[in-house]
């Protein structure tokens, strides 16, 4: 057996590449729907349901992939020049940690300086924790994939810490949680009686950025040189250390405005529980997006709705919702092979 | 005066031997499992959800009914399959490591918590099973501290030992370890040899994702008796920062797992001396920022196998 290169791909798969993951995937996963016991039309029928079938789960839905476009987006950038950011969950919550240090009160301004601020600030934290991880790998050779991976047990760890310490709410019961962050601070909900808040246009924003810095800018080309072929990106003059910190940097930044988004829209206050894995999957949202900028809201909102979905199919028909964990990852894994398939053709001779 | 030599006296404690060797179990299951792979060339940082798997499986046999070693077994086996689908999408298909990886990872914890929430619907403390018991080796379990520690372990700790001198022997004594060791340098040479490459490197990943799983099953059938969700809780990372530790040598493997696993129980004891002086969360990270140190220590002068992480496709240049 042999995988060539195709010379021409034809544009019809590479839309059908996804359609086909996630089409594979749902039918691998009936079995384990069948096995709980659940009917699995009636099953699937009440996840898309909860996901889409009222406004309520719209709102819902996008609330939920509204930290999934940023935690997808940042792995996105990253893996684009291969460099294997598997730390966004942690930089997830050093910029909610910085925010609930300056937006509890430390910093009381008009909310249209005060958001701005907090966004930088956070980005510059997400960014913080990744400039160690690739300064060490672009001068010791240290795998990123490990000192990010073991960079986000230590973040929980610090931020369960600074909850059972100094940023501990007084008035929370004796659970370790954090003060709500003041009426400037909190970005504003979208409709009434909704939790989708302001954050998803955030989210929409930094994804067309992000497209328009990748097709537009010289960086943009770099990045993707760089990733590409490195030896080729050295070759031809282009600054790849340098292009290796900015693209750390950023993608670093973008996840840790999930955090910011999270705190500030969502939840109104930093927990232990703020993000139950978003920058684990945001690594399957980027690669369902193929690794494009708007994909990623795609792919986002379509992994947010099998967790939405999920939980309402785990209420009414008693299929335990981790089947949702399972169904994403099973994705993750069928797109990278419909990916392949795509780019190249397999021989049996 | 009292307390001012308290922290070396930790030392003099043979529970603090015994601790550190059944910490370092499932570390040396697991970092040998990693050696395996990447020894043939495959990163395989699907570990972190094998054990989780390996940890599911063995528990949830034994509760069910089947004996201890079946259960062994059984975990080893769902090990293996996940290897072979790693395998089979970064081997042939030669697909990305680090994403496969990350995706069996995904997908092994996710499917151990849902069959597992799926036999197991909410229960309030989770059940436990009877477990290994110690094993005493006559003679060598008396002599002071040592005895107690090396001799006086769960029979999955001597299997782990035994695991190191098997796959050292096999690693560097035999073809079928030279042929691993070769696909993992020159996959091409290896092809003109004749050597099948596909075939070696998947046998590799198969064999050393069992090994993990082996590790995983420790925590459940030796260690806590019970299965808890995150109860790998970054084992499998600390694994693989364990392997370039050891400069892929299985015999470095078990002197790093212990290395990490004396000082892993060291902190614990210091926390317990130093409670309320120091929050516990600063030692809980140190199992992390050791592991970092050591990569950064160890990544200036490492052998690694040179065609680590490059996929090998036939007749590609």
């Amino acid at each position: 057996m042999r995988v060539e290169p195709r010379t021409r791909v034809p544009f019809v798969l590479v839309i059908l590449a996804p359609i086909a993951a996630i089409v594979t995937s749902f039918v691998l996963c009936a079995g384990l729907v069948a096995w709980s016991g659940a009917s699995i039309f009636e099953a699937y029928g009440l996840l898309l349901k909860g996901a889409l079938g009222s406004g309520f789960a719209l709102s819902e839905t996008f609330a939920r992939a509204t930290p999934l476009i940023f935690t997808g987006l940042a792995a996105a950038v990253a893996f684009k020049s291969r460099f294997w950011n598997i730390g966004a969950e942690g930089q997830l919550y050093a910029g909610a940690l910085i925010i609930t240090v300056l937006g509890t009160g430390m910093l009381d301004l008009h909310p249209g300086i005060m958001i701005p601020i907090l966004v930088i600030t956070s980005a510059v934290a997400g960014a913080l924790m990744l400039l160690g991880p690739v300064l060490l790998k672009i001068h010791f050779g240290v795998d990123e994939v490990v000192t990010t991976l073991l960079l986000n047990f230590i973040v929980l760890l610090l931020v369960s810490l600074l909850l059972e310490g100094p940023l501990k709410d007084p008035m929370g019961l004796g659970w370790p949680q954090a003060e709500p962050v003041t009426e400037a601070a909190e970005l504003p909900r979208l409709f009434l009686g909704l939790r989708l808040h302001s954050g998803l246009l955030l989210a929409l924003l930094f994804s067309v950025i992000m497209w328009i810095v990748s097709i537009r800018t010289t960086l943009g080309y770099e990045m993707r040189a760089v990733g590409f072929n490195q030896k080729a990106a050295r070759f031809a003059g282009m600054p790849v250390k340098r292009v290796m910190i900015m693209t750390a940097l950023i993608s670093g930044g973008i996840a840790g405005i999930a955090g910011f988004s999270e705190v500030a829209g969502m939840k109104g206050n930093l927990t232990l529980d703020l993000s139950p894995g978003f920058g684990y999957t945001g690594i399957v949202v980027a690669m369902l997006a193929q690794l494009h900028p708007l994909g990623v809201i795609i792919s986002a909102s379509f992994v947010a709705s099998i967790f939405v979905g999920a939980d309402a199919m785990s209420r009414s028909a008693g299929v335990p919702s981790y089947i949702a964990d399972v169904m994403v990852s099973v994705s993750l894994l069928c797109m990278l092979v419909s990916v392949l398939l795509v780019r190249f053709r397999i021989r049996w001779s | 005066m009292e307390t001012s030599f308290a922290w070396l006296e930790i030392f003099l404690n043979a529970s603090f031997w015994v601790a550190a060797v059944r910490i370092a179990t499932p570390l040396i299951f697991g970092t040998l499992g990693e050696v395996i792979c990447e020894r043939a060339g495959v990163l395989n940082l699907g570990i972190e959800g094998i054990m989780t798997l390996g940890a599911m499986a063995g528990w949830m046999a034994v509760y069910q009914g089947a004996g201890l070693w079946s259960g062994v077994l059984f975990a080893a086996a769902c090990g293996a399959t996940f290897g072979l689908l790693h395998a089979m999408l970064t081997v042939p298909l030669g697909l990305s490591q680090h994403v496969t990886g990350i995706g069996i990872t995904l997908l092994a914890t996710s499917l151990s918590s849902y069959v597992y929430r799926l036999i197991l619907p909410e229960v309030n403390s989770p059940p436990r099973i009877q477990a290994f018991e110690p094993l005493e080796i006559p003679g060598l379990s008396s002599i002071p501290i040592i005895g107690e520690a090396l001799f006086k372990q769960t029979p999955l700790t001597y299997f782990a030992f035994i695991s190191v001198v098997v796959v050292a022997y096999v690693l560097y004594r035999t073809p079928v370890g030279l042929a691993v060791q070769m696909v993992g340098e020159n996959p091409a040479a290896a092809e003109a040899q004749g050597l099948n490459v596909t075939l070696i490197r998947t046998g590799a990943i198969v064999c050393g994702s069992a090994f993990m799983a082996v590790g995983g099953a420790f925590l459940t059938m030796s260690a806590f008796n019970a299965f808890f969700f995150n109860m790998i809780n970054g084992r499998g990372w600390i694994c693989i920062a364990l392997v370039v530790f050891a400069s892929w040598r299985p015999g470095k493997a078990l002197l790093g797992a212990l290395l990490f696993a004396a000082f892993d129980a060291y902190q614990m004891r210091l926390q317990q001396l130093l409670g309320t002086e120091i929050p516990y969360q600063i030692f809980l990270m140190m199992p992390y920022v050791l592991s970092i140190l050591a990569l950064i220590v160890m990544s200036r002068r490492v052998g690694y196998p040179q065609a680590l992480m490059i996929p090998y496709r036939k007749g590609e240049r």
